[in-house]
C-alpha cells in the first residue's frame, strides 16, 4: 500500500452548520496535492483535520491504514508536519533554535536535544538552503527566508507528510517560486509527501500532481490540475469570470482573471461624457 | 611512505575549510546544553551568595564581609549582640527578598510566554494587586497568616489574570495596548479597593498602607520562608519541566498544538501555578513591581530566549536583584528606611517605557 493518508466520507462542523461534508481523499507516497478553493470554502479547516487537530463528526481517517484517532498527539507529530502560513516569534529564538525545536516530538523527559538532533537539524537545513542564517535572529529574516526556515523546523520533524497553508501568501514573486522549487525537490529527494494550500492557482498548477478544488465544505474536483482548472469550474466556484489556457512553458493550465471594468469600459464611456 | 602521505594529505587539505566553517557556525548558533545551564546556575548562585555576604554587612550596625564569612564557617566566636542582629533581623530579611524576587521574576517569565508578550509581569497585569486585595480580605475576615491569608491571596491572583486575559482576549489575540490597558484598569481598582479596607478597619495587622502599595520587606521572619518555599519550589520544578514546551508556544500556539504541547491544559497549570507562588509572595511582601520585567529582560538579552536557560537565569536573577534592591532600601536613607517597592518602581516604570518605545511597534503587532 502506497497510501500515506486516506480520508473516507469526513464531516465535520464547528457550530450547526457542516463546515466539511462528506469529503473523500486519498495521498499517496512522495505526490504533491495542491488544495484551493475560495475564502471559506474549508481548505485550512480540511488541512488542520488531516493534522487531527480537530475531531471529525462522521467518516474515518486512516494514517498509514491506522485509524488517526489511535495516534497519540506526539506520534502524529512525528507522522505530519504542518508549516504555517506565518509565525510570529516574539522573542530574538535563532534560527538554529527554531528548527531545534521541530524535534519536540522526538524527546522524551529529558528536556535537551542531543547531538543527533543537532544533527539532523544541520541536514535539515541544508536541505532548505538555511544553514547560513543558523546565528540568525528569526527577527531578522525576511519573509521567504522565515518560510524556508519553519519549512527546515517541519522537516526537522522527520515526518513523511508535510502541510502546508498558504506557503506563499505573503511573498513576492521570486520567493513563491522559491518555496514551491523546495517542496518540489523535497518531495522528490526525500519522497515526502506534501499538501500544499494555495491561492496562486497558476503556481500551484505547476507543482502539484492533484489538485483538490474546496467548494462550500465539498469536494467540487480532483484530479490533474488540467482537469481541475477549467474557466468552467473555476469561474463557478470562485464565483468570477476566469479565462483558462495552457501556460506555453510548463504545459499546465494558467488562470487569467477577467477584470469587469476591462471588459464593459466601452459601455461606461458614454455615462461619462 | 611518499605514497602514504600523498594518499593521506588530500582528505586533510579537503577537511580543513570544513572545519573553519564549522566553527564559525558552531560560535553563530548553538542548541541549548544540561550543562550551560549548570554553568550559568552555578555563576549565578555565586553571585546571590556574594550579595547575600554584603547586604549581611551592611545596615546601621557595623559589621564587616569578613567578620560574617568567619562567623558563618566558625572560624571565631561570635559576638551575641552581632549574631542577634545578622540571623534574627537581617537574614530572614535577605532570604524573603531572594524567595519573593525569585518568585516574581519568575511569574514575569512564564506571563510574557503565555501571553506572548514581553511586557507581561504579575504587578503591571494587575495580578499582583488582585492578590493583595486578597490578602487583605483574608486578613479583615481574621483568617490565619498560615493557610488562609495566602490562600485568598492565591485566589485573588487567579481571579485577576482569569479577569484580565478573559477581557483582554475578547476580539481574538492578546494584543499588548488592550492586555496593558487592562491591567491599568484593573490595579486603579485593585488599590482603591485596598484603600477602602485600609480605612475602614481598624485591625492591626493591616500595619502600613504602604506596605500593600509599595511592598516592603521589613517584617519579614523565618516563618514565612517556611511557609512559602516548599509550594514555590514544586511550582517552579513543574515550570522547569514545561520550559521546552513554553518555547514552543513562543513560536506560536498552532505549531506548538500540532506539535504535541496540549496548550490549554499547559495555560491553566501554569497560571494556578504562578498565581499561587505570586499570591503567597504578595502576602508576605505587599506589592513589589517590575521585577518580572526588569530581570527576564536582562536575561533574555544576555543568554538569549530558550526558556531552558531562562528559567533557572531568571530565577535566581530575581532572588539577586531584589536582595539588592532592598539592601538599598535599607541603606539609602539610613537609619530610616524605603519600602523596596519604591526602588523598583524607580528602576522599572523608565525601563518600562524605554522598552515600549523601543519596540513597541514590534510587539503590538499580532
Amino acid at each position: 500500500m502506497d497510501s500515506e493518508l486516506i480520508l473516507k466520507g469526513v464531516y465535520f462542523r464547528y457550530d450547526s452548520q457542516w463546515c466539511l461534508e462528506g469529503i473523500d481523499f486519498e495521498l499517496k507516497k512522495g505526490e504533491i496535492v495542491g488544495i484551493i478553493g475560495p475564502n471559506g470554502s474549508g481548505k485550512s479547516t480540511l488541512l488542520k483535520i488531516m493534522d487531527g487537530l480537530l475531531r471529525i463528526e462522521k467518516g474515518e481517517i486512516l494514517l498509514l491504514n491506522r485509524p488517526l484517532s489511535r495516534y497519540t498527539r506526539s506520534d502524529i507529530a512525528r507522522q505530519i508536519a504542518m508549516v504555517p502560513q506565518e509565525s510570529t516569534f516574539r522573542f530574538a529564538f535563532s534560527v538554529f533554535e527554531v528548527v531545534l525545536m521541530g524535534r519536540f516530538p522526538h524527546l522524551g523527559l529529558f528536556p535537551f536535544e542531543g547531538k543527533e538532533d543537532q544533527e539532523i537539524a544541520r541536514q535539515c537545513m541544508q536541505l532548505t538552503g538555511t544553514l547560513d542564517l543558523a546565528g540568525r535572529s528569526i527577527h531578522e529574516l525576511s519573509g521567504g527566508e522565515k518560510q524556508r526556515v519553519l519549512t527546515a523546523r517541519a522537516l526537522a520533524q522527520k515526518a513523511q507528510i508535510i502541510l502546508l497553508d498558504e506557503p506563499t501568501s505573503f511573498l513576492d514573486i521570486r520567493h513563491r517560486v522559491e518555496i514551491f522549487e523546495l517542496i518540489s525537490t523535497l518531495s522528490r529527494t526525500q519522497g515526502l509527501s506534501v499538501i500544499v494550500v494555495s491561492h496562486d492557482i497558476s503556481l500551484a498548477a505547476q507543482y502539484c500532481q492533484r489538485m483538490l478544488l474546496l467548494n462550500k465544505g465539498s469536494v467540487y474536483k480532483i484530479g490533474e490540475p488540467a482537469e481541475v482548472i477549467t474557466a468552467d469550474t473555476i469561474s463557478t466556484v470562485y464565483q468570477c469570470p476566469v479565462f483558462v489556457d495552457e501556460n506555453p512553458i510548463s504545459k499546465t493550465p494558467r488562470v487569467t482573471v477577467l477584470s469587469r471594468r476591462g471588459e464593459g469600459r466601452h459601455l461606461h464611456k458614454p455615462e461619462r461624457t | 611512505m611518499r605514497d602514504n602521505e600523498n594518499q593521506t594529505r588530500p582528505p586533510l587539505r579537503a577537511r580543513r575549510p570544513a572545519e573553519q566553517g564549522e566553527a564559525a557556525w558552531g560560535k553563530s548558533g548553538q542548541g541549548i546544553t544540561p550543562l550551560r545551564v549548570i554553568y550559568t546556575g552555578l555563576i549565578l548562585s555565586g553571585i546571590l551568595l556574594i550579595i547575600i555576604l554584603i547586604s549581611l554587612s551592611l545596615g546601621p550596625a557595623k559589621i564587616s564581609v569578613k567578620d560574617v564569612v568567619t562567623w558563618v564557617t566558625g572560624h571565631r566566636s561570635v559576638d551575641q549582640t552581632a549574631w542577634m542582629i545578622l540571623f534574627r533581623i537581617r537574614l530572614p530579611r535577605i532570604l524573603l527578598a531572594g524567595l519573593v524576587g525569585f518568585t516574581l521574576s519568575l511569574g514575569g517569565v512564564v506571563f510574557q510566554a503565555l501571553l506572548r508578550n514581553p511586557l507581561a509581569e504579575p504587578f503591571i497585569l494587575g495580578v499582583s494587586s488582585g492578590a493583595a486585595v486578597g490578602a487583605i480580605t483574608g486578613i479583615v475576615f481574621g483568617l490565619g497568616f498560615n493557610l488562609g491569608v495566602p490562600l485568598l491571596s492565591f485566589l485573588g491572583a487567579l481571579l485577576t489574570i482569569s479577569l484580565v486575559m478573559g477581557i483582554s482576549s475578547r476580539h481574538g489575540g492578546l494584543e499588548s495596548s488592550t492586555l496593558l490597558l487592562t491591567g491599568v484598569i484593573v490595579n486603579a481598582f485593585f488599590t482603591a479597593v485596598i484603600m477602602f479596607f485600609i480605612a475602614t478597619t481598624s485591625d492591626s495587622r493591616l500595619h502600613s498602607i504602604l506596605f500593600w502599595l509599595y511592598g516592603d520587606l521589613s517584617q519579614s521572619r523565618y516563618v514565612h520562608l517556611s511557609i512559602g518555599l516548599p509550594p514555590i519550589l514544586i511550582v517552579s520544578a513543574i515550570i522547569y519541566f514545561f520550559s521546552r514546551h513554553l518555547n514552543l508556544i513562543v513560536g506560536g500556539e498552532d505549531s506548538a498544538l500540532q506539535m504535541g504541547v496540549q496548550v490549554e491544559l499547559l495555560k491553566w497549570i501554569l497560571f494556578l501555578g504562578v498565581s499561587l507562588m505570586t499570591g503567597m509572595v504578595v502576602s508576605f511582601s505587599g506589592i513589589i513591581g517590575f521585577v518580572g520585567l526588569i530581570v527576564p529582560h536582562l536575561m533574555r538579552m544576555f543568554l538569549g530566549p530558550d526558556h531552558r536557560l531562562l528559567i533557572p537565569a531568571s530565577a535566581l536573577g530575581g532572588a539577586i536583584f531584589l536582595i539588592a534592591a532592598d539592601t538599598l532600601a535599607r541603606m539609602i536613607l539610613s537609619p530610616s528606611e524605603l519600602p523596596v517597592g519604591v526602588i523598583t518602581a524607580f528602576l522599572g516604570a523608565p525601563f518600562f517605557i524605554y522598552l515600549l518605545k523601543q519596540r513597541g511597534s514590534q510587539w503590538t503587532q499580532s
